[in-house]
């Protein structure tokens, strides 16, 4: 099916079950322990072998030698792979640096050995007696000192009209620069594999957000065709962007599987995750805004510089700059330099999730600087448009009224403009809001749907659900297509025997795979119309059965004589480029300063949401508050510290690199506006799960602000950048 | 449970289990202490230890290196506990040793002969699920549910701490009761990380738990 023209009146609309609040199809068993991931599948794969992996403990330079004899020797080993006994591997389309180095090192923690032994213990301890000599290089790892080498890169290099010019004549100018630190995905579960060979045949249980590039990405470094890869992750736990990409656990679990001639496990220890796989790089960002007295802003420049590995990409922080406020003069650039640190690669949404957090916060000084209230100031700036194409609108944008709401809700009205007056015992009490925006993408997906003689739909897509709700979509989605209740629906993910989905990433997944469904639905209700003897057009699937004027018939009897069987994919035409598809929201947050320590204390947290048709309000909710849970890590605590002598990021585990944790977090409030988009997919729905944490950091450091009269431009904002500049107390 | 009272009872515990363990590192002699340093390059030390899990004993010959984690999900196949660091930083191991939670990832199988393991297939199944279990799911409190076996059994152990008097860093009185608040969980619970952040509807969950069995 082709998605070319707005849709109408659809299935969908009814609204029975899509839209509905509905318990996660799949929390019994992850409640109850029974969902099993990547490294669990113990009935499908009898008598492992388990790898521990080795990581370079240089950033940058070669392997002199290698001595594997006392590891060899140590007991229950059963192979040993380094790059001299691999074979030849070529490097996945969606990675930046090789997944097994040696002898080039191209970064800290780039795996260089996997160990492979009867135990997991026994692994372990061998893989400490591997004994690697390396030659170090002198490297670059301070983004900061790297500014001047930077170049132009990436996709968000604009100019529109004057702004050079525009700028310098504005009444009101404001310059800043801002800096956002490394951060890590740091899921709960690790990233692992269970490899397992049938001659030529590969089959990896593993934890991966994008089946069908995760097969390709196996085949293409293993040198082996596409169709003697299968990859299989039912459940995933977490990714956040970190397992977007094959990744060291899945080929080394392969090549050890095949050495040792049996299944082999492999599970990325905790502390080599940080260095070992990919984060979101560091960002320096400038940005000038030249606005009237009134609060018009006439020229906006928004530019980042970023480090990657040669061959990496930005960060592309100054996206959102391009469409989220007016003004006839534009300016937006980016430019990358080359950092010898791990890959930098997408998290939760790559681009706006750090270039809100120093938009917002700009945003909020010019505000205060122009004497305007925040949420005016923005509203004074909407634009209905894509400013740099005035003839291409936004397909829906209702960013005034998530702001107008949350101020209404969050009791904006009694904020004091005036920063740090308001006292609550020995609590300096702020609020500060931020808008929130993330781009919409619809991805191509396939998914296929059997009706069974029970009157059972089962849906198969290799698309994933990472935490993120999909099981549960995709059931109510097929439902409400073929007219059946939810328990009528089972939904099978995460193969990649199943058609091709769009996958779990830039928050395209609802909207896109539940497309794919109902593409696939509509096939399937073609062709049990068919059986039944019903014209397609006329027939109503509805409780269970297929209506037609005073004909109705029981679902099932279409599959009496044998399993019917559909399946499509849904494709885009132009409507994308014809209009442009974001979604929006405000956060709001009070905060609490210790006004002798200057600890911060999140005291309330609300978000409102307009990101067309929400498909279960519960999961989305979650999608929301989880990513508000994060946005709040970014602004209080999240930094991947840098090495800059030897090249690393230092706090590699989960003590020294800190994630909220529920003392941090308090209750938090989500609200979505009504709304269906029709340009975006039959579902007319989009993605929410990045949304949410676009703008948060902002709204907090804001409120910080707010209670303090501390503004600080360099995240992660930490009770010892405040202390200098608290309010004297008695 | 282990009750206020028996506080000082456990610090003895320690202070003579502390002697006695260096009066054993003390007593080898040198060539001694040398071959069992040499002896962890080889041939692995197994021990025999039998843990009673959800109420159902298993003996099991293992390495003395394995954890209680591993020995669940490696050996025992009760894959429900999760390793998400195997340090002690993130809580998803998070089991009930007689009463007790603890990380199972710290502790090594053999230190639990005879003890009573309760892990989150013990609390209920997907069929039967445990009152916190079922809460989970009502109030979402979950997303893509790796810590969340952790989570359950971490607050199944904090009502009960609640409920027998066990102070936190959080309340007023230690001496006194401490009060069954979405403060005191949340404090209680900062020791199991959700990644996903399902906080808040965490401890809406816990909080109905909590309230109905008051009542």
């Amino acid at each position: 099916m082709k998605f070319t023209t707005p849709a109408g009146t659809n299935p969908i609309d009814q609204g029975k079950i899509v839209g509905k609040p509905t318990p996660r199809i799949d929390g019994p068993l992850k409640t109850s322990g029974g969902a099993r991931y990547a490294y669990e599948h113990n009935e499908a794969v009898k008598n492992p072998a388990y790898g521990y992996v080795v990581g370079s403990a240089i950033a940058k330079g070669r392997i002199s030698a290698i001595d594997l004899r006392d590891a060899k020797a140590a007991p229950g080993v059963l192979a040993i792979i380094t790059a001299d006994n691999a074979g030849k591997l070529t490097k996945g389309s969606f990675n930046t640096a090789m997944l097994l180095g040696g002898p080039e090192i191209e970064h800290y923690h780039q795996a260089v050995a996997v160990v492979v032994a009867e135990t997991f213990e026994q692994a372990r301890a061998a893989a400490a007696l591997v004994r690697v000599d390396y030659a170090r290089e002198k490297g670059a790892y301070d983004l900061a000192a790297s500014v001047d080498s930077a170049v132009k890169a990436g996709g968000n290099n604009a100019k529109v009209g004057d702004f050079d010019g525009a700028f310098a004549a504005a009444p009101v100018q404001f310059d800043q620069r801002y800096t956002t630190p490394d951060h890590a995905h740091a899921m709960m579960e690790p990233h692992a594999s269970i490899a397992a060979w049938d001659g030529d045949k590969l089959q990896i249980w593993t934890a991966n957000q994008m089946i069908a590039w995760g097969r390709g990405d196996v085949a293409k470094t293993l040198g082996i065709p596409k169709e003697n890869v299968r990859l299989i992750s039912p459940f995933i736990g977490g990714g956040f962007g970190g397992k977007l990409f094959v990744r060291a656990d899945a080929i080394l679990a392969a090549l050890g599987a095949k050495a040792a001639g049996r299944p082999v496990k492999v599970a990325l220890p905790r502390p080599l995750m940080f260095n070992n796989t990919t984060h979101r790089p560091a960002t320096i960002q400038r940005i000038r805004i030249g606005a009237g007295r009134d609060g018009k802003i006439s020229a906006i420049a928004h530019e980042e510089w970023c480090g990657d590995l040669p061959g990496g990409g930005g960060e592309n922080s100054v996206a959102q700059t391009r469409l989220l406020y007016a003004g006839a003069n534009r300016l937006i650039g980016q430019k990358l330099a080359v950092l010898n640190l791990p890959e930098a690669n997408a998290m939760r949404a790559p681009g706006e999730a750090p270039g809100m957090m120093a938009l917002e916060i700009a945003m909020d000084e010019l505000a205060e600087k122009l004497g305007i209230d925040p949420i005016e100031l923005r509203v004074i700036n909407d634009t209905q448009v894509d400013p740099e194409k005035p003839e291409r609108p936004f397909s829906q944008r209702r960013l005034i009224e998530c702001m107008r709401t949350g101020a209404d809700k969050f009791g904006w009205a009694k904020r004091n403009p005036k920063p740090g007056q308001v006292r609550d015992g020995r609590w300096l009490v702020g609020i500060g809001m931020a808008a929130a925006f993330r781009n919409n993408i619809n991805m191509k997906s396939a998914a296929r749907v059997r009706l069974d003689g029970s009157g059972i739909v089962t849906v198969e897509t290799d698309m994933t659900d990472i935490g993120t709700g999909t099981y549960t979509i995709v059931a109510q989605t097929a439902a409400e297509m073929m007219g059946v209740p939810l328990d009528k629906v089972k939904v099978k993910l995460g193969d990649s025997s199943f058609p091709v989905s769009a996958g779990s990433g830039g928050q395209w997944g609802a909207n896109s795979a539940t497309a794919g469904v109902y593409a696939a639905c509509v096939k399937l209700r073609e062709a049990v119309a068919q059986k039944l003897g019903f014209n397609s057009d006329d027939a109503v699937f509805a409780g269970g059965k297929v209506r037609a004027g005073k004909r109705s018939v029981p679902l099932a009897d279409a599959a009496k004589a044998g399993e019917i069987v559909a399946e499509d994919v849904m494709e885009y035409g132009d409507l994308g480029r014809k209009f442009q598809q974001s979604t929006f929201g405000a956060h709001f947050v009070e905060v609490g300063v210790d006004i002798a320590t200057a600890e911060i204390r999140i005291r309330r947290m609300l978000a409102v949401c307009a990101a067309g048709r929400i498909l279960n309000p519960v999961s989305a909710r979650s999608q929301v508050i989880g990513a508000m849970t994060m946005g709040a890590g970014a602004a209080l605590m999240e930094e991947l510290v840098v090495d800059k002598r030897f090249g690393f990021f230092v706090n590699h585990d989960l003590a020294g690199y800190e994630v909220p944790v529920h003392a941090d977090i308090p209750h938090q409030e989500v609200i979505f506006l009504e709304e269906t988009d029709p340009t975006t997919s039959p579902m007319k729905a989009k993605g929410v799960g990045e949304l949410g944490i676009c703008g948060v950091g902002a709204a907090v450091a804001n409120a910080i602000h707010n209670a303090t009269g501390v503004r600080v431009r360099d995240y992660p904002v930490t009770l010892d950048k405040l202390l200098e500049g608290m309010p004297e107390f008695a | 449970m282990h009750g206020p009272g028996e506080f000082e009872l456990s610090r003895r515990g320690i202070l003579v289990g502390g002697a006695a363990s260096v009066a054993m590192t003390a007593a080898p002699p040198i060539a001694e202490a040398q071959e069992a340093a040499s002896a962890g390059a080889g041939a692995p030390v197994l021990a025999r230890v039998t843990l009673k899990v959800n109420g159902k004993p298993h003996t099991l010959e293992l390495d003395t290196r394995t954890t209680l984690l591993d020995a669940l999900r490696e050996h025992l196949q009760f894959t429900g506990t999760k390793k998400g660091c195997d340090h002690g930083q993130c809580g998803a191991c998070t089991v009930i040793v007689d009463g007790r939670r603890i990380n199972s990832c710290l502790s090594l199988a053999v230190m639990h002969e005879g003890d009573s393991v309760t892990t989150i297939e013990g609390l209920g199944t997907a069929e039967k699920l445990h009152p916190m279990q079922a809460a989970f799911v009502k109030h979402d409190g979950y997303q893509c549910g790796y810590c969340t076996p952790g989570q359950i059994c971490s607050a199944v152990a904090v009502l009960d701490e609640i409920r027998a008097g066990i102070p936190s860093h959080v309340t007023g009185d230690v001496a006194g009761k401490p009060a069954m608040s979405a403060e005191e969980i949340r404090e209680r619970m900062s020791g199991n990380i959700c990644r996903c952040g399902a906080y808040s509807n965490i401890v809406e969950a816990i909080s109905e738990v909590a309230a109905r069995r008051k009542a």
